[in-house]
């Protein structure tokens, strides 16, 4: 069981891509891409844990000798959840765009950029 | 390529990241293992700081220039996505659809839930510092909280309850607020985005030195972003048509 | 006082946020323009104090005590604040060319332009890994949206889309690096993990950090094989977006992946390893970059190609990880940047003024002398042709190469530069001059064409001077650079500093004073590379007059062409603009990296 986080991590970042690859619609690919990058969330928290310890959050009953979890990495992922959020928006937006301007949102029907 | 070739390119490259990613794995520290010298010394450094929330310490006070880019990647994707969802040359804007039927009893339940959801939303992002959450997280839950008055009512409602123009203020000025408060540390001579602010008595309210404001500062712009991303999407999908096209 | 560099444009965007809406064009634009010219003035200062030794800023006050601190550090040296100094310039360049005309709806434009150029400031002045990355992610943002700005074009969204969906990939890629550096070191600034790992084997978790983490700034960087959005971004983003893009954007990820390579790897995976690699990936993405250049009818496609072929030969250099390399290198880039700016916004007055910028539909109308001047000095420029600036980026280039045991890059050189000019030539004699045959209209299929949305409300009957000026005085810029020695010489003391892993760790680990660092006397034209430039010139001259008189060529050239067509259509098919494709070969390129740097293994 030692390394089935890490497995996950690998798992759905390799799902991910695969999905973006063989995906037909534009959604699916920007929904593929958050998958892949829940991979990186699990695979820092994964990083960061320790057995037996407590949030890093001290209540009045934790001493600073008290046992927590790596917090580097939680303000790691928040920061990379906000930031892909966003981005998954702002990705959102140009699909809209682009299934109205096309009339599809296939990425195979998508014939405008070649060469 | 073909689908097949695309196929077999992207399985071939998955096995060899696979491969990679394992090798390594195997070589990584024991999984829950006991040392962590960053969280050791991050820590330390939060309790001097007077700051039970260790995440919340490192988000606004030990790295909070990260926090600062992160803020502006926020502002960033929601002025980009009112601007790519603009209404085209082609297009135009035609008012939203009133009408459509909404259950009394789904509207008694957005009307309960909404100010519990904003109260909670507050909570969050006030006692950032002292409990788990922050700007963040209390500012998404605002901002889905106030969009519980669509999903249990109408579009109309929810055109009531958010004028979009203040909400882009709101965002403009809680950024502000931020780099403000961030300069205030330069000018002060103790550092960019320094704590500049008195650390207080550990687990009060006004304690932590400026994670409170920062935290603040961020939940209001987390909120007003949010809230006109997702005004965009929905005039971009409710108001916006090719000219010319009859209502249907 | 560094961060000042950062925070100048951020509150810039952020005034012009909140007042976008109110004020009217000329003030908005006048602000984004005072803010630009800001940030500019505090980047050459900075430029300027790094001359005595590297600047290290702490943020938030805290310093780092020994190698177990917290706080992120800003350390600045004279590559990463001359970097900041050429995106300051250009970005100046990119809004006085949209100056009034370009179509910009409440300020988002210049909002945008604002936050790019604090993403670039920052990432070029970071010393944390972690905050490198956020700082990427925001240049990748505002960039996938800059590309997707016109709206009405089917092809900048789905050119938008392309480079969001693989650049998005690259970056998650480095921050899977990242994880994997923070577990093996238990630190996230560059600093640390360089003494980190410093002295101990390279194992596989170091390999595959090394890997993953540069990846997301080599697909940025466009290297082969994970090159394939940039080609779809130029085609489609504004001029004035394009010249940030290839001026600066892809520099700086070449710049990324050096810095951490040299602070945080340079001492656990050999020197010798990395350069093989890379001099082989560098060499495949010159050759693609120079042949599919040539078979663009799109202006802005071909550039973008070329881009990428003189983006090989940047790799070559830099990655011989010496410093007279590194010195050919930064002349090269910052020549090549001012070149290729002002091409682009040459390209994007073709357009606002005549409609297009299809080489066919443009045959023999623009035929103004400003637009002939242009273009010229541009081609000529990319050829290498003596005494111009990215002339002496290659001639040092090439001597570093020959003088490290690889001289038969010179050929690679060559061949890379006449392609890429002659292809601009070829546009040149056409458009300007209106030589050679009327090609046809037809569009071939798996051919990308011209047509695009003009960037303006209405057609311009005559080229503004707001247009024209940074046009120019960015070619002229560029061309400057190899005539003056002064600028050869600040290159090679930057690449100097650049290589000295040792100081960077000592002053932002133990805040050792600042040393400086000797010049290489000899950082100027040689003979051999005078030789050279003038034959990639002469070399560039016949590609663009047989292209354009196909009927002149050599009987026995002309027969070898059927043989190479094969080759070039598969090529050719490989760009296809499908998002799933390029995620394939992004997959596949992080294993042939992988692949390449086995023999550093040591464990």
């Amino acid at each position: 069981m030692t390394y089935l986080a890490y497995a996950v991590a690998g798992w759905l970042f390799l799902a991910g891509s695969l999905g973006i690859a063989r995906s037909r619609h534009l959604v699916q690919a920007i929904v593929a891409l958050s998958i892949a990058q829940s991979g990186t969330y699990v695979l820092l928290l994964g990083v960061g844990f320790q057995r037996h310890a407590a949030a890093p959050v001290f209540t009045a009953d934790m001493t600073i000798r008290s046992a927590v979890v790596d917090p580097v990495v939680q303000a790691m992922t928040l920061t990379d959840i906000v930031v892909s959020a966003t981005i998954t928006a702002l990705l959102a937006a140009l699909a809209v765009q682009a299934a109205k301007l096309h009339g599809t949102a296939d990425p195979d029907d998508l014939r405008t950029l070649q060469g | 390529m073909s689908r097949g070739v695309r196929m077999a390119v992207c399985a071939v490259g998955a096995l060899g990241v696979a491969v990679l990613l394992a090798a390594a794995f195997t070589r990584m520290p024991a999984f829950g293992g006991a040392h962590h010298p960053y969280r050791d010394a991050a820590v330390g450094a939060a309790v001097r700081h007077a700051t039970p929330n260790v995440v919340s310490s490192l988000n606004f006070d030990q790295r909070g220039l990260d926090t600062l880019v992160e803020e502006m990647i926020l502002v960033a994707c929601v002025l980009a996505s009112v601007a790519l969802l603009r209404p085209a040359h082609h297009e135009s804007e035609r008012p939203a659809r009133t009408g459509g039927r909404v259950l009394p009893a789904s509207r008694l339940v957005g009307y309960v839930l909404l100010p519990v959801t904003l109260a909670l939303g507050l909570d969050v992002v006030l006692h950032g510092h002292l409990t788990p959450g922050g700007g963040f997280q209390g500012g998404v839950i605002l901002a889905t909280g106030l969009h519980l008055v669509y999903v249990t009512g109408d579009y109309a409602a929810l055109r009531r309850l958010r004028p979009v123009a203040w909400y882009a203020y709101g965002e403009a000025a809680g950024a502000g607020a931020f780099l403000l408060l961030a300069l205030a540390g330069l000018v002060s001579a103790r550092g960019f985005m320094a704590d500049i602010l008195p650390p207080g008595r550990f687990g009060a309210l006004f304690s932590a030195g400026t994670v409170l404001p920062f935290s603040a500062a961020t939940g209001c712009a987390v909120v007003c972003g949010m809230v006109v991303l997702l005004a965009a999407f929905f005039r971009q999908e409710l108001q916006i048509t090719e000219t010319g096209e009859a209502d249907r | 006082m560094t961060v000042l560099v950062i925070v100048v444009p951020l509150v810039g965007a952020v005034v012009l946020l909140g007042l976008g809406r109110l004020l009217p064009r000329r003030v908005s634009d006048g602000l984004a323009a005072a803010a630009v010219v800001a940030t500019c003035c505090l980047a050459v200062a900075l430029l300027h104090r790094t001359g005595a030794g590297r600047v290290v800023a702490w943020m938030g006050g805290w310093r780092a005590n020994g190698t177990h601190g917290v706080g992120i550090p800003l350390v600045a040296d004279q590559a990463g604040a001359g970097l900041v100094v050429i995106a300051a310039v250009l970005t100046c360049a990119a809004l006085v060319y949209g100056w009034r005309y370009f179509e910009s709806v409440e300020g988002h434009y210049q909002v945008l332009i604002l936050l790019f150029l604090a993403g670039m400031a920052g990432f070029a002045l970071s010393g944390d890994l972690f905050d490198m990355f956020v700082f990427f992610e925001l240049m990748g943002a505002v960039a996938y949206a800059l590309t997707g700005y016109k709206i009405e074009d089917p092809g900048a969204v789905q050119g938008g889309l392309n480079f969001g969906v693989i650049n998005s990939l690259g970056a998650y890629l480095t921050l899977v690096g990242i994880g994997l550096l923070y577990a093996r070191t238990g630190q996230l600034g560059l600093a640390p993990i360089g003494a980190a790992l410093r002295g101990h084997g390279a194992d596989p978790l170091v390999l595959a950090g090394f890997v993953c983490t540069i990846t997301g700034f080599l697909v940025k960087a466009a290297l082969v094989p994970f090159h394939f959005w940039l080609a779809d971004a130029h085609a489609v983003a504004p001029a004035p977006v394009c010249v940030l893009f290839s001026g600066i954007m892809v520099p700086l990820g070449l710049y990324g992946a050096l810095r951490v390579y040299v602070v945080g790897f340079g001492g656990v995976l050999g020197a010798g390893d990395v350069r093989r690699t890379f001099l082989a990936l560098g060499v495949a993405t010159a050759l693609v970059g120079a042949v599919m250049c040539l078979a663009q009818r799109n202006l802005k496609r071909m550039l973008a190609y070329s881009t990428i072929g003189h983006v090989g030969l940047f790799v070559m250099a830099a990655f011989l990880l010496t410093p007279d390399g590194l010195a050919g290198a930064a002349v090269y880039v910052a020549a090549h940047a001012g070149v290729k700016a002002g091409l682009f916004l040459t390209t994007g007055m073709l357009l606002n003024r005549y409609g297009t910028v299809d080489e066919h539909d443009l045959h023999g109308r623009a035929r103004g002398t400003g637009f002939r001047v242009a273009f010229l000095a541009g081609a000529f420029g990319l050829a290498g042709l003596p005494p111009f600036g990215p002339g002496l980026g290659k001639a040092l280039s090439e001597d570093a190469l020959g003088a490290a045991g690889y001289g038969w890059s010179s050929a690679v050189f060559v061949l890379v530069s006449a392609l890429t000019a002659g292809a601009v030539l070829r546009a040149a004699l056409r458009v300007t001059f209106g030589v050679g045959p009327h090609p046809s209209h037809a569009r071939r299929t798996g051919e990308t064409s011209g047509a695009e949305e003009q960037e303006v409300d209405v057609p311009l009957r005559r080229v503004p001077v707001t247009m024209a000026a940074p046009a120019g005085v960015l070619i002229a810029a560029g061309m400057a650079a190899g005539m003056v020695p002064w600028f050869a010489r600040a290159a090679s003391r930057a690449a100097a500093r650049f290589l000295d892993a040792g100081g960077y760790l000592a002053q932002v680990l133990h805040a050792a004073p600042a040393r400086p660092v000797p010049a290489s006397p000899h950082a100027f034209w040689t003979a051999g590379g005078v030789a050279l430039g003038l034959v990639s010139a002469v070399l560039a001259t016949g590609v663009a007059l047989a292209a354009v008189h196909p009927a002149a060529v050599p009987r026995g050239l002309r027969r070898a062409a059927p043989a190479l067509r094969p080759g070039f259509q598969v090529l050719r098919r490989a760009h296809s603009g499908h998002v799933g494709d390029y995620v394939a070969w992004l997959l596949l390129g992080v294993v042939v990296l992988a692949v390449g740097l086995i023999p550093a293994l040591t464990w």
